[in-house]
């Protein structure tokens, strides 16, 4: 089963087009790094992806045939968006209580245990925790959720090197358990470790998608970083000039 | 950390929808401050039309209970309530009732703009509308039970203005319940709330910013209540045409226009003439010379006065009329939002 599929998928804003002839195809049981400069249109397939926004053309659906944003699929599909937006002036327990509402499923016990795991009060509000903090409560309660898709859009982008480590660490961790994860960075080295599918955007296109072992041995690289780099120079020697 | 390798196991499918009530919990955790916030500023409305209104209505009863009513006593008392209900703080014009008719648009402005522009704002959207309840459900499940707390709240706090009012419009001092007041009795006082949070809404939805959404809101809404107020309210029934004339203070009454005719075809509207007057009504005393006073002498040379009002009596009607199309409004607005945000490109 494909967790997401997408053919001849674009997004246009005004006359420019974000994304464009998309055609995509991530198995399930992946960690899929979605890699490119700022502007390649991440944050664009992600967004599509989710549902929360439509398409201008093609079509996406995600954990087997579900279209991006029914509610067959935001039921299966957790989402952590750029900066983890939180409601500021709600507890940790506010958070916890709506998202629980919110859901079909939601893991109290588990969202409970990791939030004293990781030293996070619940009767602290949103707004006051650290960065990291907001970022793994944020993903606890999307894991909560017991989701079949995890999407992150850039996760990590605003955290210190520990609150990365430790992000990372967790999102690894749904991975050991099945969930799917689909996560966005313009830093690669953030996502080698954990990542194991790629797909390559610059220019709203996709430059580069496959398993990661394929990729590199096909392109003879010793990482994907190296790949990326090497693949953005030569399709946009502008960029690197 | 054991915290890491907590299971996080994907959960099985179910293809039903959530059910609504759970969008209770979830929208009250979420407005409590601001319910809260509308019920403090109810109440103190409320207790206020109560400590302005008690001795207002003791000094009908004790006016009206009095015997005889030509005693020099009673005129007394009459006039004390006369004096009470024409310098009253909480009219129409008085500083009270102008400050009591921001009420709906405070409420509306306040409570509707932020609901859908602080989430867009913050970027909380995001969050929202990807969860498992959906986006068009959770817009629709929000504003209506939010809308329903509203008009609830306003509906109680109609009861009390319409109790203040009563002695009014009795049989001493007679003021159109057609006019003071009108738009915050018990149908109108939640059709205008609600009006005011549709707007609000509907204008967070397309402006996407709390301040300048509330703007907005009370921009629009200042032009529609200026319209209803001023132009659309009066021809809500034909008004009833009758020969006579209305003063003002003297009857429940709300009327629309004066004219005059001679000899069946219109002669004038509203005032007589200089012309008119100076030609047949020279003599008349200067006391005598309101619209009144010229009536008789006009009477005498062939001309009928004129006026068409809306009686008392059609308040009710006035108030379904006026609460219907400001419900029908506030349901216009509300779809239309609840369809942005099911189409809306984040």
């Amino acid at each position: 089963m494909n967790i997401i599929e997408t053919t001849g998928l674009g997004k246009r804003y005004g006359r420019a087009w974000a994304l464009r002839d998309c055609t995509l195809e991530i198995p399930a049981g992946r960690v899929t790094a979605l890699v490119g400069p700022n502007g390649a249109g991440k944050s664009t397939l992600l967004n599509l992806a989710v549902g929360l926004s439509m398409p201008s053309a093609g079509v996406v659906t995600v954990l087997g045939g579900r279209q991006a944003g029914s509610s067959a699929a935001l039921d299966g599909v957790a989402f952590v968006a750029q900066d983890t937006p939180l409601y500021k002036n709600l507890t940790v327990a506010d958070m916890i209580f709506l998202t629980r509402g919110l859901n079909r499923r939601f893991d109290h016990s588990y969202a409970r245990a990791r939030l004293d795991e990781l030293g996070i009060p619940v009767k602290r509000r949103a707004g006051k925790l650290s960065g990291g903090q907001q970022a793994q409560l944020a993903l606890t309660l999307a894991l909560a959720r017991r989701p079949r898709l995890l999407v992150l859009d850039e996760p990590v982008a605003m955290l210190d090197p520990v609150a990365r480590h430790d992000f990372m660490a967790t999102v690894q961790a749904a991975a050991a358990d099945g969930v799917s994860v689909l996560l966005s960075s313009h830093v690669l080295a953030e996502l080698e470790r954990v990542a194991d599918y790629l797909i390559l955007l610059s220019r709203g296109q996709v430059r580069l998608a496959g398993d990661a072992g394929d990729l590199l041995a096909a392109h003879r690289r010793a990482s994907l970083e190296e790949l990326a780099m090497a693949y953005l120079r030569e399709t946009q020697p502008e960029v690197t000039r | 950390m054991t915290a890491r390798t907590m299971s996080a196991r994907p959960g099985e499918d179910d293809s039903r929808p959530l059910p609504w009530r759970r969008m209770a919990g979830v929208t009250w955790r979420q407005h409590r401050i601001m319910l809260a916030g509308v019920v403090v500023l109810l109440g103190a409305v409320a207790v206020w039309l109560w400590t302005a209104g008690m001795p207002l209505h003791q000094a009908y009863a004790a006016a009206v209970a009095c015997h005889p009513a030509s005693s020099t006593a009673c005129q007394n008392l009459a006039g004390t309530f006369s004096q009470l209900a024409t310098s009253d703080f909480m009219g129409n014009h008085g500083p009270g009732g102008i400050l009591v008719q921001l009420v709906p648009v405070l409420i509306g402005a306040f409570a509707g703009a932020p609901v859908l522009a602080r989430e867009l704002e913050t970027g909380t959207f995001r969050y929202a509308w990807t969860q498992g309840f959906g986006r068009w459900r959770w817009a629709l499940a929000k504003l209506v039970l939010l809308a329903i707390v509203l008009a609830a709240a306003t509906a109680a706090t109609g009861v009390v203005v319409s109790w203040y009012f009563q002695p009014e419009s009795g049989t001493l001092y007679q003021t159109s319940p057609l006019v003071t007041l009108f738009g915050l009795r018990e149908v109108t006082f939640p059709g205008w709330t609600l009006a005011a949070f549709a707007i609000g809404a509907l204008a967070g939805m397309l402006i996407r910013r709390v301040v300048p959404a509330i703007v907005a809101t009370l921009a629009a809404y200042a032009g529609l209540a200026f319209a209803a107020a001023g132009f659309l309210r009066e021809h809500y029934l034909t008004p009833v045409a009758t020969t006579g004339y209305v003063n003002p203070g003297t009857s429940t009454a709300w009327v629309i226009s004066q004219w005059s005719t001679k000899d069946g075809t219109f002669a004038f509207s509203g005032n007589p003439p200089g012309s008119l007057v100076n030609r047949f009504c020279s003599s008349l005393s200067p006391d005598k010379t309101g619209p009144q006073g010229f009536a008789p002498c006009l009477a005498q040379h062939g001309y009928t006065q004129w006026i068409s009002y809306q009686p008392a009596s059609r308040f009710w009607a006035f108030q379904w009329i006026e609460g219907g199309w400001l419900l029908a409004l506030a349901a216009l607005l509300i779809a239309a939002t609840i369809w942005l945000v099911h189409r809306r490109a984040a």
